[in-house]
């Protein structure tokens, strides 16, 4: 797995086989074709991202005279707008809030129930094991209504915690299900060095056996992060008081104000506010993170 | 991702079982307590609770505000299947089931062929020189919340202010001035499914040059030495090889397209025109926080979820029949 020499593939040798015959013909039409086509590509992609850049500069009356023109000012109104008018600071702050105490609290649970479910198994752990998976496989639709009225009776609806806790609940099941092969694969013997020289279960958890699911570990934080900043059923049907609102919500309402009083200046704002810091981290750590995403996901 | 690949259950492990006959030790025992059967007792609370109640909900006639319910057994499901509007969703979902896991497929795994064996064919098998711009590009899309996505595809497909028509009729084509492409019915279902594709190619791209990369290169070697050539490659060699990955990123993207509900909120929130983008996800959540009609909404969420589980099992099912020869 992980950890194997990896055989001879088709992306390495590039190394192996640097002399450069010339390529015949045909060769080079495909390859040529293939630059159109993946320069494209990446054109659709990168294209709207940066319209939507340049629009956050101008104010709402250029942007319905001129899609295509670029901004007259350089000036901050609109981010200041933003940040301020439209609470994406507030927002924004909720949402690192509860998505850091959930992502911190969804690790700790689910790396430590897959480990105990994948090295001490019990009569019944499959049932644990087959119900966990089902809390994969059916849509959250399902459970919104009676979790709404779960939340109610907690005295948890419309609370940061009561929102933390559902986060922490739904990324459950894939955190322990994604972790389970890791802990699988690692070798018994070296947690049973460990207890023989006199480790408990729970120094031989955190110590010994969680370091060594390390490339796991990244690899479901990443899904995770991603999965929890970008949820919007929960909090859409759970939070609906207006000053716990996460970044999500903060931009539906943009949505759902469709036209009428928008100021489209300060919608194009938010959304680079809301990209932006996601975008930076990952063009700096790319590699390690397309990496491990692909490691872990391929397993 | 690999959510839908089933791993062995607990039991299965031979080694492990045989030295389960050993009694748990006392500090072992409350050790699995509470690094299982707590987080685990917290996920049935939050998690496993709802889904059992929302199918007994299903058969009441709970309108959520008051506290007393009668059970009408399967009124609400055979209302359902009168009920145009939900049929017309149900089509939609269909659709969006049958469209869009294809095209991201097919578009991000021709993507991810030319950028792993687009270079030349002399010598070894080798990848296009300087891609990895492209494949940090793709990749963009997915670090956006779908929200986000929405919304900027809302503004880029706006009639008067969109960047879309001011492109198209930039070059001449003036019949786009002003043209509402979510707002009249042919366009909004292609346009809703062309942005939500546009998220997830990237991802799915990566995914499969990583599963190309961990192909043997002597498969490829030994297919060329026999004469084949990139086209029949791919097809002899590549797809093969990434099948499992085809699989999990099918029924991945299925589930994807049949909740659809935040690309809908950004796009068409009230379902578009004459309910041509309404999804099942969308008129759940209006029937149950909107009309507060607690008991059909439920019935909904059990419908979806047995149209998820169904599409699921159709997908194992093809994977299976398709792979007959070589096995």
């Amino acid at each position: 797995m992980a950890v194997a020499n990896p055989p001879r593939t088709a992306g390495d040798t590039k190394v192996v086989a640097p002399n450069e015959s010339p390529a015949s013909k045909g060769d080079r039409t495909v390859t040529v074709v293939s630059h159109i086509v993946l320069t494209l590509w990446s054109i659709i992609v990168i294209l709207p991202l940066v319209w939507v850049f340049l629009s956050s500069w101008k104010t709402t009356g250029e942007i319905f005279s001129s899609p295509l023109a670029l901004p007259q000012h350089w000036s901050f109104d609109n981010y200041v707008k933003a940040w301020n008018d439209s609470n994406i600071g507030r927002y924004l702050l909720n949402s690192v809030i509860v998505v850091t105490c959930s992502l911190v609290l969804v690790m700790i649970l689910g790396a430590a129930a897959a480990y105990s479910l994948a090295r001490y198994p019990f009569p019944g752990s499959g049932i644990v094991y087959y119900l966990i998976l089902a809390g994969l496989t059916f849509p959250i639709f399902l459970a919104i209504v009676p979790l709404f009225f779960v939340l109610k009776n907690a005295g948890l609806l419309n609370t940061l915690p009561g929102l933390i806790a559902t986060y922490v609940a739904f990324a459950f099941p894939f955190t322990v299900f994604f972790l389970y092969p890791f802990f699988r694969a690692l070798p018994q013997e070296i947690a049973e060095a460990a207890e023989l020289d006199g480790a408990g279960e729970w120094r031989t958890f955190a110590q010994v056996m969680l370091p060594m699911a390390r490339p796991g570990i990244v690899a479901i934080a990443i899904f995770n992060f991603l999965g929890l900043w970008n949820q919007f059923l929960l909090p859409v049907a759970l939070n609906t008081n207006e000053s716990n609102y996460v970044l999500s919500q903060g931009m539906a309402r943009f949505a759902s104000q469709a036209g009428y009083a928008v100021d489209f200046g300060q919608l194009f704002a938010a959304v680079v506010i809301t990209i932006v810091p996601v975008l930076v981290v990952y063009i700096f750590s790319q590699r390690q993170l397309q990496g491990s995403l692909s490691q872990g996901t391929l397993k | 991702m690999s959510a839908v690949v089933a791993t062995a259950p607990p039991q299965a492990a031979g080694k492990v079982a045989r030295r389960r006959r050993r009694r748990m030790p006392w500090s072992r025992r409350v050790f699995v307590l509470v690094t299982l059967g707590l987080p685990f007792a917290f996920y049935a609370v939050f998690v496993l609770w709802p889904f059992v109640q929302a199918f007994i909900y299903s058969l009441t006639n709970w309108s959520g505000f008051s506290d007393t319910f009668e059970f009408v057994g399967l009124a609400n499901y055979k209302a359902l299947l009168q009920d145009d509007i939900f049929l017309k969703a149900v089509r939609n979902n269909l659709l969006l089931a049958l469209v869009v896991p294809f095209v991201t497929i097919a578009l991000s795994l021709a993507l991810a062929t030319m950028v792993t064996v687009g270079g030349s064919s002399t010598g070894a098998v080798r990848g296009l020189s300087r891609s990895s711009f492209y494949r940090i590009v793709s990749f963009f899309p997915y670090t956006i919340p779908a929200i986000v996505i929405g919304l900027i595809w809302s503004q880029m497909f706006d009639p008067s202010s969109g960047l879309v028509n001011a492109l198209l009729t930039g070059i001449g084509l003036d019949q786009f001035k002003s043209f509402a492409w979510l707002g009249e019915v042919t366009t909004a279902m292609p346009v809703t499914m062309f942005v939500i594709i546009w998220g997830f190619v990237g991802f799915y791209m990566v995914l499969f040059i990583a599963a190309i990369k961990g192909i043997p290169a002597e498969l490829y070697d030994a297919a060329r030495v026999d004469g084949a050539g990139r086209l029949r490659m791919t097809f002899m060699v590549t797809l093969p090889m990434v099948r499992e990955t085809i699989q999990t990123a099918y029924v991945y993207l299925g589930i994807l397209a049949l909740d659809a509900f935040v690309y809908m909120a950004a796009l068409n929130a009230s379902g578009g025109p004459q309910n041509s983008t309404l999804t099942m996800t969308q008129d759940l959540f209006n029937t149950a926080f909107k009309k507060g009609q607690f008991g059909m909404a439920s019935a909904m969420g059990v419908f979806l979820a047995v149209v998820t589980l169904l599409f699921a099992a159709v997908v194992f099912l093809v994977n299976r029949l398709t792979k007959g020869k070589d096995r």
